[in-house]
């Protein structure tokens, strides 16, 4: 594995090897020192064309927990606001002796270009890309089911996932619908038709309107932001009308069976696809994710830039 | 494994030589610490866990008391990452006890250039901070780059360095042996 584009190009045995290898970061998490000098001297680069606090911090803080140098290059207040492209962004950070470039673009296929345009010859990494892909949050969710319905082993084979909201323009459920087919669980998306994508029917996934028909039915229930800056058109009435038809409730939230987890990518809205009590709830494990996904960011980092250069090609 | 390899392997220690290598190793380790009380025993991934299991039950046995017993993964802090493709991490686990002010014993099956016991050095480092650490390992067989010696050994096995050594455990492989494969084929 030399770059991670998409949650779609890793295999069973891949998926797992990343997960197995975040379990083991998790735990060095538990130590006074968090700190392995396992990256010492390579430098990575994140690289944020869009706004993203909790992913670049989540980043930032995985490739220091392994001793890396991290440069932050954001794309307000930059040379990328003087009207430089992509290429020569990418040119000067290869100047430069980046390792890694870990990148969010507001175009879907930005990491795929930066990956396959021979301008670096260093890792790239999906941080995400316009409505396309977000790989590192599919791992960090697989991680968060893994951990609560299969104590931590395996794959997820037999496990079922509702994603719910505005599939149209998430990249997380992209990823996530890809990573979890290919760790063996079956997943239902549930939107309004106005938030769903063309081509929806060819996913392998089910499709479902309403959400009270299948929160008794799933074992995680995921649900997406609902993300104001991208609705330039009207895809539902009223944002109130939303929220009572496929917003995660205290009411509704009790058709879950006992077991089941309720997680959110972040950032939420509360109120709107999720209410405070729910998010506050026993069964929410928004915070565990946040954690998992720095573990989960290690490993990555760690399996593209840990080994030597010439073999991992 | 073909047969032509099978061929040039030669046992030189049978399951009895190790059972009884690990009991003499434990009675060492005791006598050494004056008791089991501050011992924690922390075996190296894959085959060194194994073995501080049954150092630390022999310890169990002749003192009479649980003896902490964990393992600790070197992979990250190895010097020789970046010659070689991303290896898979194992596991590490430290006993609830922790390691600091006990006498940390490491336990690996054979001890040859001395790099694994650095890397090992500097992940306990990341850990705590032991009274001090002691070295066990079933086979010494020699060839040192670095200045590390151990302080109980199963046994001492003189080789060369085309030849390969291979531990056998119960656990993984189903059978207790030490073997050395001529090198030629290795």
């Amino acid at each position: 594995m030399r770059h991670l584009l998409s949650a779609g190009d890793l295999d069973r045995d891949a998926a797992l090897l990343i997960l197995d290898t975040a379990a083991e970061m998790s735990a060095l998490s538990d130590r006074s020192v968090k700190k392995l000098p396992t990256l010492r001297g390579r430098t990575v680069v994140n690289l944020f064309f869009e706004d993203s606090t909790r992913t670049r911090i989540s980043f930032e803080l995985a490739a220091k927990r392994l001793s890396a140098d991290v440069i932050n290059f954001a794309a307000k207040g930059s040379s990328v606001s003087k009207g430089e492209s992509l290429k020569d962004t990418a040119l000067t950070l290869e100047a430069m002796g980046a390792d890694a470039v870990v990148i969010r673009h507001w175009d879907s296929g930005a990491p795929y270009r930066l990956a396959h345009a021979d301008w670096i010859g260093g890792s790239v990494v999906n941080a995400g890309d316009g409505t396309h892909e977000h790989p590192t949050q599919a791992l960090l969710d697989a991680f968060t089911m893994r951990r609560h319905l299969r104590e931590g082993k395996g794959d997820l084979r037999g496990v079922r996932v509702g994603i719910v909201g505005d599939v149209l323009h998430s990249r997380v459920a992209r990823s996530n619908v890809l990573l979890l087919q290919t760790l063996g669980a079956e997943v239902t998306l549930v939107a309004p038709p106005t938030l769903l994508p063309i081509g929806i029917e060819h996913w392998p996934c089910e499709v479902s309107y309403r959400i009270d028909d299948v929160l008794p039915k799933v074992d995680a229930i995921m649900m997406l932001r609902v993300q104001s800056e991208r609705m330039k058109d009207a895809y539902f009435p009223t944002a109130r009308e939303y929220s009572r038809l496929y917003g995660l409730v205290g009411e509704r939230m009790r058709l879950l069976p006992e077991h089941a987890i309720v997680m959110h990518p972040g950032p939420m809205n509360r109120g709107m696809e999720i209410s405070a009590e729910v998010a506050d709830s026993a069964q929410s494990v928004m915070v565990e994710q946040v954690a998992n996904g720095v573990s989960v960011r290690m490993a990555v980092l760690y399996l593209l830039l840990g080994g030597a250069k010439e073999l991992s090609a | 494994m073909d047969s032509a390899r099978a061929h040039d392997l030669r046992t030189v220690l049978s399951g009895d030589d190790i059972a009884r290598a690990s009991r003499r190793i434990a009675h060492e380790i005791v006598e050494k610490a004056k008791g089991a009380s501050d011992l924690v025993i922390l075996g190296i991934p894959t085959r060194g866990v194994f073995l501080a299991q049954r150092i630390a039950a022999a310890i169990s046995d002749i003192e009479g008391v649980e003896v902490p017993v964990g393992s600790l993964d070197i992979t990250l802090y190895r010097d020789d990452l970046r010659m070689r493709p991303p290896r898979a991490l194992e596991e590490t686990s430290i006993p609830a006890s922790g390691i600091d002010d006990r006498i940390v014993v490491l336990v690996d099956d054979v001890l040859y250039s001395g790099r694994t016991i650095r890397a090992a050095l500097d992940a306990l480092n990341d850990v705590g901070r032991p009274a001090a650490v002691r070295l066990a390992v079933l086979v010494d067989r020699g060839h040192r780059e670095l200045p590390i010696r151990p302080d109980y050994v199963g046994k001492n096995i003189p080789t060369s360095a085309t030849e390969q050594v291979l531990v056998r455990l119960n656990e993984l492989d189903g059978r207790d042996a030490v073997e050395i494969a001529d090198g030629g084929h290795a």
